[in-house]
C-alpha cells in the first residue's frame, strides 16, 4: 500500500461531497455547462475531478470499470480505501473511468432495459481539455444551444438516438467537468471528430 | 448541528440518492426508483421532498419551503426549522433569494431563475395509478409508450362535464416522450413547468420514486385540439394585494356565507402589498 493511498480524500466528507455533488448535478442538468469540482487530490493517473466525481457518487454498492492505464496499483488502491467499490469488467459496471480511446467500444456497456433505462451506465471520460466550442449542442437543459468541446460526435448521436436507453458522460479535465446526458442533441464536428472520420 | 451528519442522511443515503437524481436529469418525467428511507415525519408530510432536498443542500444554500403556496403552515415551518437545525443553512421566505425551494403542491407566481432549484413533494408519482393500479403493468406502458389510457380518462371527462374536469396533478408529457404526474399542483401552474431556468426534482418517499426536468425542458399539457388545454383560477381579483394573475385560495370568513380571495403564494401578495398595491378587503382601490 502506498502512503497516499489514504490521503487525497474530501478534508469534510459530507461537506465536500455535497458542494461536489451540485457542481455535478450543475453540469447534467445543463449539458455544454463547464463546471469547477474541487476537494479530491487522488493519485495519478486520476484528474482531481474525475477523483471528485468517484468520491461523491461511488461507494460498496456500485461496480466501477477502471479502463486502460487507469487500471493500475495506485488507483485500485486508493478506490477501495476511500469508496470501497468493486471492480467489474465493463459489461457489469455502474460507472466505468478512463481515457476516451480506452473506454471504447460503447456498445459494451449496460444501456437498461425499457422498463428500467436508469439501470445504465454513466461513463467519466477522461479529456485532454474542455471548451465551449466545437459540437453543438440541443436539448432538456439547454436553452437555446449549447457548444462543448467532445472526443467524437457519431458516438454521442448513436448514443442519443438509444433514448430512453443509453449512457451518460461525465467530462473530466483537470479539476473541470462537463456533462452529455443521453438526451442532449448533438450536432456538427469538433477538430477531433473530423479526424477522426477522415482517417475511417 | 454536532448531533447530525450534515442535513440529516448520512453519507450512502445521500450518494444513493445523488444517482438517482443524475438518473432522472439524464431522462427526463421517467421515475427513479429508490431506497426510500424513513424520516423524523409521517408519510404524507414530504418525506420525498426532504430526502431529495437533504441530497442537493450545501452549508451556503438559502432555504425556502412553501405549502399550498403559503410560508407559514405547519409543513412549511416544520421542515424549515429541520433543516435549519440538521443542515445550518439559512431559510427565507423570498422567492428570489432562495437558492433550494421545497414545495407542497404549488410553483411560486415570481419566475425563477437559474441557479435555483424547486423540489416538489410528491403523494402519487405515477400518472397512471387511478387508471392501472399494478405497478407491473404501468411500468410495461411508460416503457411501450402506452398512453391511451390517459387520452381516454381525459376524454371521459369531456364526455361526463363538457370539458376536461382535471383540475391539479393535470397530467404533462416530457419532451415528447414520458407522461408525468407534475404533483398536485394546480393546473393553472402547468405552464410554468416547462422551459422553466431553474432546475424542478420530484420526491415521493413512500412511493420510492425521484423524478427530474433540467431547465427549459419541453412540458406539455395533454389535451384535445377542439378541447384545449386551459390554465384556469378562480375569477377574482386578490382581497389582500389586488392581483389579477396569482392563483387564488378562497377562504370563508363568516358564518353567514362571507367569502373572500387570497394570493395562495404568501411571499407574492406581502411583496405587492408593501409595494403599495392593495385589495378590495384590504381598503384598497385596486380591486379590479
Amino acid at each position: 500500500m502506498q502512503a497516499n493511498t489514504l490521503s487525497g480524500g474530501f478534508v469534510d466528507p459530507a461537506i465536500g461531497s455535497a458542494h461536489a455533488f451540485r457542481s455535478v448535478m450543475e453540469a447534467m442538468a445543463r449539458p455544454g455547462t463547464i463546471q469547477n469540482i474541487e476537494g479530491a487530490a487522488p493519485p495519478a493517473p486520476l484528474s482531481p475531478a474525475m477523483g471528485a466525481v468517484l468520491l461523491t457518487l461511488c461507494d460498496t454498492e456500485t461496480p466501477v470499470y477502471l479502463a486502460g492505464d487507469l487500471d493500475c496499483k495506485a488507483v485500485r488502491e486508493w478506490l477501495s480505501f476511500h469508496t470501497g467499490a468493486p471492480f467489474v469488467g465493463p459489461a457489469h459496471c455502474m460507472f466505468a473511468v478512463g481515457a476516451w480511446d480506452a473506454l471504447a467500444p460503447l456498445t459494451v456497456y449496460p444501456i437498461g432495459t425499457s422498463e428500467y433505462p436508469d439501470r445504465s451506465a454513466t461513463l467519466i471520460v477522461k479529456c485532454s481539455e474542455l471548451a465551449a466550442s466545437g459540437a453543438t449542442l440541443t436539448g432538456p437543459g439547454i436553452k437555446d444551444k449549447a457548444t462543448l468541446s467532445l472526443p467524437d460526435v457519431d458516438a454521442f448521436q448513436a448514443n442519443r438516438s438509444l433514448f430512453p436507453l443509453g449512457l451518460d458522460f461525465i467530462l473530466t479535465s483537470g479539476d473541470r467537468i462537463a456533462a452529455l446526458p443521453r438526451s442532449t442533441d448533438v450536432s456538427g464536428s469538433s477538430s477531433e471528430a473530423a479526424a477522426h472520420k477522415g482517417a475511417s | 448541528m454536532t448531533e447530525y451528519n450534515f442535513a440529516y442522511l448520512d453519507e450512502q443515503t445521500k450518494r444513493m440518492i445523488r444517482r438517482a437524481i443524475l438518473k432522472g436529469l439524464a431522462i427526463p418525467g421517467y421515475q427513479v426508483p429508490f431506497a426510500s428511507r424513513e424520516m423524523p415525519m409521517p408519510y404524507g408530510w414530504g418525506t420525498g421532498g426532504v430526502q431529495v432536498s437533504a441530497a442537493v443542500l450545501t452549508p451556503e444554500d438559502t432555504f425556502k419551503v412553501i405549502d399550498q403556496g403559503a410560508d407559514d403552515t405547519t409543513n412549511a415551518v416544520s421542515i424549515r426549522s429541520f433543516f435549519q437545525r440538521t443542515a445550518g443553512v439559512a431559510t427565507t421566505t423570498s422567492t428570489s433569494d432562495a437558492t433550494v425551494i421545497q414545495t407542497r403542491h404549488r410553483i411560486p407566481e415570481e419566475p425563477l431563475h437559474e441557479g435555483q432549484i424547486l423540489v416538489y413533494q410528491v403523494p402519487i408519482p405515477e400518472p397512471l395509478r387511478f387508471l392501472e393500479p399494478r405497478e407491473s403493468e404501468t411500468r410495461k406502458m411508460h416503457s411501450l409508450e402506452e398512453y391511451g389510457l390517459m387520452h381516454v380518462k381525459l376524454y371521459e371527462d369531456i364526455s361526463r362535464h363538457g370539458h376536461i374536469a382535471t383540475s391539479y396533478a393535470y397530467p404533462v408529457k416530457v419532451e415528447g416522450r414520458y407522461v408525468m404526474d407534475p404533483s398536485p399542483i394546480p393546473k393553472f401552474d402547468n405552464p410554468k413547468l416547462g422551459d422553466m431556468a431553474a432546475i424542478q426534482l420530484f420526491g415521493a418517499g413512500r412511493e420510492q420514486r425521484i423524478y427530474a426536468l433540467p431547465p427549459y425542458t419541453k412540458v406539455v399539457s395533454l389535451d384535445f385540439e377542439d378541447h384545449p388545454f386551459e390554465a384556469s383560477k378562480a375569477d377574482h381579483p386578490c382581497g389582500m394585494c389586488g392581483a389579477t394573475d396569482s392563483y387564488l385560495d378562497e377562504v370563508i370568513i363568516d358564518d353567514a356565507g362571507g367569502r373572500m380571495f387570497v394570493c395562495s403564494d404568501t411571499d407574492y401578495c406581502e411583496a405587492r402589498q408593501a409595494a403599495g398595491h392593495m385589495g378590495k378587503d384590504n381598503g384598497g382601490k385596486d380591486a379590479a
